[in-house]
C-alpha cells in the first residue's frame, strides 16, 4: 500500500495510475492519522514551493510527515516534493521547507528575474539555457541503491522545473543530472528519497523507480 | 548530455476516433486513440500530441474521455490541441490528464489567452501552434494562417512567434503549410528563423517524409523536437528506427526504454 499525500495541489491522477500500473494499492489522503499509519509515503508537488508548504501546514501535516520519516517509513518526494524536503526555497520570496535535508532550493543560474514568464540565459558553451528545464534528461547515479534497480546504465527521465535543490550534504545526492549546472536528480538519506523528475511521465524508467520504491526500498529506522 | 531531442507522433482525432491511422494489424481497434497511444508509447515515443479535429463544441466531452483513458495508461507527456478557446477549456483538458494544451487560432484572436493560461497553469503547460506559409517574397517571409491553412491572418510568422513567447508560451509548434503532407521535409529556413529568435522549445511540424528530414529539422532547423504523423502512421519507419538513426548521427536521443519495468 502506497499512501499519496493529497494536499489539494492539483492533479494526482497520473501518479496514482502509475503506482497502480506497477501493481501497488494506493490511498490518497490528507488525514494526519493515515500519514502516521502509512506503510510507504509519497509527497507529490506541483506549482510553487511556498503555496505547497502553506497547504501542508494548513492541513496540519508537517508533524505527521516528520513522525513518519522518524519512524523509518519509506518516503518519496516527487518534483516539488523533493524540494520541500530541504530547509528553504528562493522561489518567489523565501519560504521555509520541511528541513529534512540540509540545503536550499534555488533557481537555475543566471536566469533573468521573472519580469517575463520565460527566461533565457547562456550556458558555458554559448547555447541558450531555457528555463524551465523541461524534457528528457539523463541521470547519473553516485552510488548503488535499491531505488535504481533494473535501470539502464544511462537512464532518461522527464523533468519540468525551474528550481533545483542545492544539497548542503553531498552524501544526500544519490543521482545527478546536468542542465547548466549539475543538480540532484535523486536525493537519499536513510528512508527518505526524493526525485526531481516525474516518474509518472518517465515511461519504463519512471515505472521502474516506482516499482523499486514499493518493492525494494525497506523500512530503515 | 543536453536535453534529449524529442520524437513526437501526432494523432488526429475526430469524435474520439483516430482519423489518419491505418494498418496497425496488431491493434484490436486501430481507430482507438488509446490503443495507438499505447503502441507509440511502447515503441519509444518521447511525447504524444492529440489534435482534436471534432467540428462541434458539443462533442468536446468525448475528447476529455479519450485524454483521460490515455493518461491512465500511457506514462509519457501528452499534449492536446484543437478547439481550446478559454482558460476553462485548458483547465478541463489538463484536468482530464493532458500535460500541455496547444492553442492556435484562439491565441491569434485573443493573444492575452496565452498569458492567462501561463499564469493559471505555468508556461510549461501552454503550447502555441503556428501554421505558417511562405509569402513568396524575397527575402523570405512567412504569414500565419488559421483554419487549417485556409485563412490568412496578415501576421508575420516570426513576429508572432516572438510575441507568443513574450506573452508566456512555453513551447511553439511550428507547422509549414507549404510542406504539410508533401513529404518533402520540414521548412528548415522557417524553423531556423524562429529558433534563432525565441528562448523556448520549438517543435518542427509539416513535411517529414524520411529519417533524414527529422534530422534536418533538429540540426538545420535547430528544433528541440520533431513531430510527424504519416511516416509513423503508415509505418514508413518506427519511432525506434528513427531514434537509432538520429542517435547515430550524434544527436542526444532517449533510447533507454527497451526494458519493460521488471521485478
Amino acid at each position: 500500500m502506497v499512501t499519496i499525500i493529497d494536499y489539494g495541489i492539483g492533479n494526482l491522477r497520473s501518479i496514482e495510475k502509475a503506482f497502480q500500473r506497477i501493481g501497488a494499492t494506493v490511498l490518497r489522503t490528507d488525514d494526519p492519522a493515515d500519514l502516521r499509519a502509512a506503510e510507504r509515503l509519497v509527497l507529490p508537488g506541483v506549482g510553487a514551493f511556498g503555496a505547497c508548504m502553506q497547504e501542508i501546514r494548513d492541513r496540519g501535516l508537517v508533524a505527521p510527515i516528520h513522525e513518519a520519516i522518524a519512524a523509518g517509513t519509506p518516503f518519496l518526494g516527487v518534483c516539488i516534493g523533493l524540494q520541500l524536503l530541504f530547509e528553504e526555497s528562493d522561489e518567489r520570496g523565501t519560504h521555509e521547507g520541511l528541513g529534512v535535508l540540509p540545503g536550499r532550493v534555488v533557481r537555475f543560474p543566471n536566469a533573468q528575474e521573472a519580469t517575463e514568464l520565460v527566461d533565457q540565459d547562456t550556458t558555458s558553451n554559448g547555447q541558450a539555457l531555457k528555463v524551465p528545464h523541461m524534457g528528457w534528461n539523463d541521470v547519473a547515479a553516485t552510488r548503488e541503491h535499491p531505488l535504481l534497480h533494473g535501470l539502464s546504465p544511462d537512464p532518461y527521465f522527464y523533468f519540468v522545473h525551474s528550481y533545483y535543490a542545492e544539497a548542503a550534504e553531498p552524501a544526500d545526492v544519490l543521482a545527478t543530472a546536468h542542465y547548466g549546472v549539475d543538480f540532484p536528480a535523486i536525493v537519499h538519506r536513510n528512508n527518505v528519497l526524493g526525485v526531481q523528475f516525474h516518474p509518472e511521465k518517465s515511461h519504463d524508467s519512471g515505472l521502474q523507480v516506482l516499482k523499486n520504491f514499493t518493492s525494494r526500498v525497506q523500512v530503515t529506522a | 548530455m543536453p536535453l534529449a531531442k524529442r520524437i513526437i507522433p501526432c494523432l488526429d482525432v475526430d469524435q474520439g476516433r483516430v482519423v489518419k491511422g491505418v494498418n496497425f494489424v496488431d491493434l484490436v481497434d486501430a481507430g482507438d486513440p488509446v490503443e495507438q497511444a499505447r503502441f507509440y508509447d511502447a515503441s519509444g515515443a518521447d511525447e504524444l500530441v492529440f489534435l482534436d479535429i471534432t467540428a462541434t463544441h458539443e462533442d468536446r466531452g468525448i475528447m476529455h474521455k479519450v485524454v483521460r483513458r490515455t493518461a491512465d495508461e500511457v506514462f509519457i507527456p501528452l499534449t492536446v490541441g484543437g478547439g481550446i478557446r478559454t482558460v476553462d477549456d485548458m483547465r478541463a483538458m489538463l484536468h482530464a490528464g493532458a500535460d500541455k494544451v496547444s492553442i492556435n487560432s484562439a491565441a491569434i484572436k485573443d493573444p492575452d489567452l496565452i498569458t492567462r493560461g501561463a499564469e493559471a497553469f505555468g508556461s510549461q503547460c501552454i503550447v502555441v501552434a503556428i501554421d505558417a506559409k511562405r509569402t513568396g517574397t524575397d527575402p523570405l517571409t512567412w504569414e500565419v494562417y488559421v483554419q487549417g491553412g485556409r485563412k490568412a491572418t496578415g501576421l508575420d510568422a516570426i513576429d508572432w512567434a516572438v510575441e507568443a513567447t513574450r506573452r508566456g508560451a512555453g513551447e511553439l509548434l511550428v507547422t509549414s503549410m507549404d510542406r504539410d503532407g508533401t513529404k518533402d521535409g520540414y521548412d528548415t529556413a522557417l524553423l531556423r528563423r524562429i529558433t534563432d529568435r525565441v528562448s523556448i522549445p520549438v517543435i518542427a511540424s509539416g513535411g517529414a517524409g524520411t529519417k533524414e528530414h527529422l534530422r534536418e529539422g533538429l540540426t538545420e532547423g535547430q528544433a528541440d523536437a520533431v513531430l510527424a504523423a504519416s511516416i509513423f502512421h503508415f509505418r514508413t519507419y518506427s519511432v525506434e528506427e528513427v531514434k537509432h538513426h538520429l542517435k547515430d548521427s550524434g544527436l542526444p536521443i532517449r533510447l533507454d526504454h527497451t526494458a519493460r519495468a521488471s521485478a
